[in-house]
């Protein structure tokens, strides 16, 4: 129950707030530098170390993403009527929020690396 | 199963279910495979200055598909709140809100598009 909440929360979340930041990102690219430089400036500091604004969107939206793709795989493998048994369902479900978690800490380690 | 008094007040199914719900899932199989594309394609990105994502956005490889992941995304999320509404919103607000949530999807998703075609058929 809770990761079906997680779902529609991440889901609804991304597409309240993800979708106007990436339409903002490729519409300042399209706009030209200027523009884009008010976009960066909103989430990083002068020498693009991210501020805190930064951190909360970028995280935010990369943990409610992995959490949302993570779970709406386990919809799809629901969707076949497979995974109902209370064990199995218990043990997607824990798959899908630790996956997520994960995945998230997994692509921050990466960029911070790289 | 349906009563005579059901019949004559128009109500019940809108008969559109099974389309709402098979392309909910049909865009989430395509969403997967482009999601995983953005960030696995801006992780690898060398540096994130104006440059470097706009040489990144004008090649083919890039403008496809992302204005495919634009239509993608933005049809999945449009069907999500959509069902949202359904659960949360009654009678005008409900039809309030879903003339709200057409404007708001369709017209984002056409500033999207643009911007894409923008920088990847423009002049430098």
């Amino acid at each position: 129950m809770t990761v079906s909440i997680l779902h529609r929360a991440t889901g609804d979340g991304m597409a309240l707030v993800g979708s106007v930041l990436l339409v903002w990102f490729l519409l300042a690219l399209a706009a030209g530098e200027a523009a884009y430089q008010t976009f960066r400036d909103v989430f990083t500091y002068a020498d693009g170390r991210l501020n805190i604004v930064g951190w909360v969107v970028g995280i935010g939206l990369t943990l409610s993403l992995f959490l949302h793709m993570a779970s709406g795989v386990r919809h799809l493998v629901l969707d076949t009527g497979a995974g109902y048994e209370l064990k199995t369902n218990k043990r997607y479900a824990l798959a899908c929020m630790i996956g997520g978690a994960v995945l998230t800490v997994a692509y921050w380690l990466y960029l911070g690396f790289k | 199963m349906r009563s005579s008094v059901g019949r004559v007040r128009g109500l019940g199914s809108a008969k559109e279910g099974t389309h709402h719900w098979w392309n909910q899932r049909l865009t989430a199989g395509s969403n997967l495979a482009l999601m995983v594309w953005l960030m696995a394609s801006i992780a690898r990105r060398p540096a994130y200055d104006y440059a470097t994502m706009h040489a990144w956005l004008a090649s083919a490889w890039v403008a496809v598909p992302m204005a495919l992941l634009i239509l993608s995304v933005f049809y999945h999320f449009r069907l999500g709140l959509q069902v949202l509404i359904e659960d949360y919103q009654q009678d005008q607000a409900r039809v309030a809100s879903m003339v709200a949530l057409n404007f708001f999807s369709i017209g984002l998703g056409a500033a999207a598009l643009f911007a894409i075609l923008k920088v990847a058929l423009g002049a430098k």
